[in-house]
């Protein structure tokens, strides 16, 4: 029996295997990946599953980002065509999420030529008064 | 397209319960209405309707349904909004209507389906309405009795409180539940975020036919109203 034997996983390999974890998912109607190096979380297509239940992936994904606690997130919208109230309700959770870990700044990017996020995206801000929002 | 006039798609007794033969005669107990809901609304030439059949598919099927209709209803209201090369101000213009119109669409179509009475089989529909100044929108369906309590009084707290407290009041309750099912932010955001007027006509119906422990069964069918400015 070697010395260096474990078994069970110790708290570095489960940090090791939550970083392992789906870093991206993809479907026919959206992408959603998280970019470590830029601690960037990119958001394509439309997102409009059913309910919070359908939402589990991506909120597993995003609360293993905010987990991680990088000093900055940034979640990028600009190719977000389509959010539903679900996902309105999802990405307000990880807002507050990353709120409540205080030591983490936010940046949400957004487009112009986007109608919905002129609308919608500020609402963010009055859940987290220090996200930087920025509209291009 | 149908091409039946406002006055006959108004009636509860025709449009969203008819249908099926074997539903019998219709007859509205009771009509309660809330918000802004405009009971006849001026014959019109240009408007649309979509009618679902509940039951033909599961919900997780029919889903992605939801979003095809609402993109389609979507893209037909810009038709009556041309672009303009030389105008960038009218292309940005129907680039919001139909963004507007795509979102709302599809929150109240998820409506329709997720709140459904699914033991009716009365039918699922949509109906936009295109007046001067304003898109309206008519989505109707069937609800449970037990649920209309709850729904009315969500309704009150919608018509009474202000929007942008209470939006980010349920933004913040949602994320504290866990296991929510329900974001309850399709009509806050088409308030808070679209300017959108709400209306809501509930109508208590009883049928003709004997339900099959030989009662008289009663349905309520929900009219949802939205008016969007443009």
């Amino acid at each position: 029996m070697t010395k260096d034997l474990k078994l069970l996983p110790s708290e570095d390999d489960l940090k090791d295997y939550s970083r392992l974890r789906a870093m991206e998912i993809k479907t026919q109607d959206y992408t959603i990946q998280y970019d470590e190096a830029a601690t960037t979380v990119n958001c394509k297509g439309s997102f409009r599953l059913s309910g919070m239940e359908e939402y589990g992936p991506i909120v597993d994904l995003l609360d293993s980002v905010a987990d991680a606690e990088p000093p900055m997130i940034t979640l990028n919208l600009r190719d977000l065509e389509f959010l539903n109230s679900s996902g309105i309700s999802m990405l307000s959770k990880f807002v507050i999420k990353v709120r409540q870990k205080k030591n983490i700044q936010m940046v949400v990017q957004g487009s112009k030529d986007i109608p919905w996020q002129g609308k919608s995206l500020k609402n963010l801000q009055r859940l987290m008064p220090s996200l930087e929002l920025q509209l291009e | 397209m149908m091409t039946l006039p406002w006055s006959y798609l108004n009636s509860a007794k025709n449009l969203p319960l008819d249908s099926q033969e074997h539903q019998g005669e219709l007859t509205i107990m009771e009509t309660r209405v809330f918000g802004e809901f405009i009971e006849a609304l001026p014959e019109q030439r240009e408007y649309l309707v979509m009618g679902f059949s509940p039951s033909s598919f599961p919900l997780k099927q029919r889903w992605r349904n939801n979003g095809l209709s609402a993109d389609f209803l979507a893209d037909y209201m810009t038709t009556f909004f041309p672009g303009d090369e030389d105008d960038p101000s009218a292309g940005k213009k129907q680039a919001e209507i139909r963004s507007a119109v795509s979102y709302i669409a599809n929150e109240l179509l998820e409506n329709t389906m997720k709140f459904n009475d699914e033991r009716t089989p009365n039918i699922i529909s949509i109906q936009l309405y295109l007046n001067s100044d304003k898109i309206v929108f008519v989505a109707t369906n069937s609800v449970r009795q037990e649920a209309v309590p709850g729904f009315q009084e969500f309704i009150q707290e919608l018509l009474t409180e202000d929007p942008g407290d209470l939006y980010i009041r349920q933004l913040e309750k949602n994320a504290a539940d866990e296991g929510g099912t329900s974001s309850r932010l399709g009509y806050l955001t088409m308030i808070n975020d679209y300017h959108a007027k709400l209306g809501w006509k509930f109508e208590t119906l009883s049928s003709d036919t004997d339900g099959i422990s030989g009662d008289k069964p009663l349905a309520c069918a929900v009219t949802t109203m939205v008016q969007l400015i443009v």
